[in-house]
């Protein structure tokens, strides 16, 4: 579905993707972990266009999107929703004006039939009381609810996930992941997700690859991947007291 | 590296930069002309007219003293010059000129440029931080027609408004000192303001404030795209953009001046 082939990004001169490759399969939950400055958000932001690479090509069902035009562009973006690390919410908008946002701008659905999917999928994220509130006015977990709810009101094929449960608290972070693994199960939605958090990563994963200085140094299924001998991956995970003997093993769903 | 030869490349990096500013600015500038179409559809008109409420409305109570003022200095200065030759009486004549040619114009876009022009590169350049905007590209909402269309129609529409409701202002303000501190009549100094003000003055400045407001809308709103590094960022496009929509429009001012009047 996504397809990475010898992609190169340079900021400010300094390498951040060094000729990575890598494909993203239709339905998986596919996890990005590496420390900060691996080149995570910007991998991400790659597949969207938001950033070009240097060289190489991105697919994305079999079209490269690297060198599109605008209109085309365009229509491959609307198989995308993104939810960023921020929530990235209009601050003027209401919750329901969020969410409502592209219904409103690449729909000609009446007002009733927009409020009604809106608040779909505001139950959805359990959101049905914040619909008049303003971003300002609900936490931070509440905001990266409303950043969901706005990604996929279109019903995407594709969900790209920057940092999803990054400043949440534990608890919060859980009914994240168990919304992305339900929309999974339910939608068969295909999920690309940036994350520090490896036990998020074995929980919700198909497949986890980790990145290190530019370069990819692990992609396997979670199973396989605490399993990893890389020294970079076995120091990541021992950071976050994951050991290969560890119960991480049943929160793996599926794979053991 | 020799000292020379570094300035020279850094002195070109420059200069490219500008250039590469300036085809940025005027590429968001006609895409958001082109979207002025839609201005007043369904999907733009309520920003449409917030942005003329905040551009307008909100601008009137300094406007309005800034206007008096204005009006009243220009008619001290030039009226105890003329009074010293016994031609105070024609103190409305001249406060009417500058007034409509000039400072109408000219001082309403100093400042829409300072409130309002700031306060657009403030937004879309937090916007630009905070993802915002990166969030309206990925839904395939073009910035330049969501952001930049509504503003720029909003200042054009307003500025010249704002430039005649100035130049009224001012010239009330003038006629206040004329007749409290220069024993003009009322009567008198209209009469002379009105007699001197030609049409063609008129449409000259109503052409200068609606230049005015693109320029104010296109470097507000380019200041806020090009913004990086987070707070620090926001507030240096915000001075940017103050400093250089000055910069353009007492160029840009002085050319139309030029133009029309020699």
């Amino acid at each position: 579905m996504i397809r990475f082939e010898n992609v190169t990004k340079k900021l400010s001169r300094k390498t951040v993707l060094d000729h990575i490759d890598f494909e993203v399969g239709a339905g998986e939950t596919f996890v990005i972990v590496g420390l900060s400055g691996a080149g995570k958000s910007v991998t991400l932001k790659h597949m969207s266009r938001l950033m070009r690479p240097d060289s190489g090509s991105i697919f994305v069902d079999g079209e490269d999107i690297v060198s599109m035009n605008r209109s085309d562009l365009q229509r491959v973006r609307e198989k995308f929703g993104v939810l960023f690390q921020g929530a990235a919410l209009l601050q003027w908008m209401t919750v329901r004006e969020n969410v409502a946002l592209p219904l409103r701008e690449h729909t000609k659905l009446s007002d009733a039939e927009i409020m009604k999917r809106v608040d779909e999928k505001l139950d959805l994220l359990h959101l049905e009381d914040a619909g008049e509130k303003f971003p300002s006015d609900i936490s931070g977990g509440m905001q990266k609810r409303v950043g969901l709810a706005r990604a996929i009101i279109l019903n995407p094929q594709i969900v790209l996930y920057d940092e999803p449960t990054s400043g949440l608290d534990p608890v919060t972070s859980r009914r994240i992941d168990e919304v992305m693994v339900d929309m999974r199960e339910r939608l068969g939605i295909t999920s690309v997700v940036v994350t520090h958090d490896l036990h998020s990563a074995l929980a919700i994963g198909s497949r986890i690859m980790m990145l290190h200085e530019g370069r990819i140094v692990e992609n396997a299924p979670p199973a396989e991947f605490i399993k990893s001998k890389n020294a970079t991956v076995q120091s990541f995970l021992e950071s976050q007291y994951i050991t290969k003997k560890g119960k991480w093993e049943e929160l793996i769903y599926g794979q053991v | 590296m020799c000292y020379p030869v570094r300035s020279a490349e850094r002195t070109g990096a420059r200069i490219i930069q500008l250039l590469h500013n300036i085809g940025h600015a005027m590429i968001m500038l006609m895409e958001a002309v082109w979207f002025s179409r839609l201005a007043f559809g369904p999907r733009s008109r309520r920003e449409t007219m917030t942005q003329m409420y905040v551009t307008g409305i909100k601008s009137l109570p300094v406007i309005t003293v800034v206007a008096l003022f204005i009006g009243m200095i220009l008619a001290l200065q030039t009226g105890l010059e003329l009074q010293r030759y016994g031609q105070e009486k024609y103190i409305g004549s001249a406060v009417a000129v500058v007034m409509i040619r000039e400072m109408g114009p000219f001082m309403s876009a100093l400042i829409i440029a300072a409130s309002v022009g700031s306060a657009i590169a403030a937004q879309i350049g937090t916007m630009v931080v905070s993802e915002e905007v990166a969030a309206l590209e990925v839904m395939s909402i073009n910035p330049n027609r969501f952001l930049v269309m509504p503003r720029l129609v909003a200042l054009v529409i307003m500025m010249p408004l704002l430039a005649v409701y100035t130049n009224i202002l001012g010239i009330l303000g003038g006629a206040v000192v004329g007749t409290t501190q220069l024993d003009v009549s009322f009567r008198a100094y209209m009469d002379n303001a009105l007699d001197i003000a030609h049409n063609k003055d008129l449409y000259v400045g109503l052409l200068k404030a609606f230049i005015f407001g693109i320029i104010i809308a296109t470097v507000a709103c380019h200041q806020g795209f090009m913004t990086t590094e987070g707070a620090v960022g926001v507030g240096r496009s915000t001075r940017r953009s103050v400093v250089v929509s000055f910069l353009v429009i007492l160029v840009i001012g002085y050319m139309i001046t030029r133009l029309f009047y020699i």
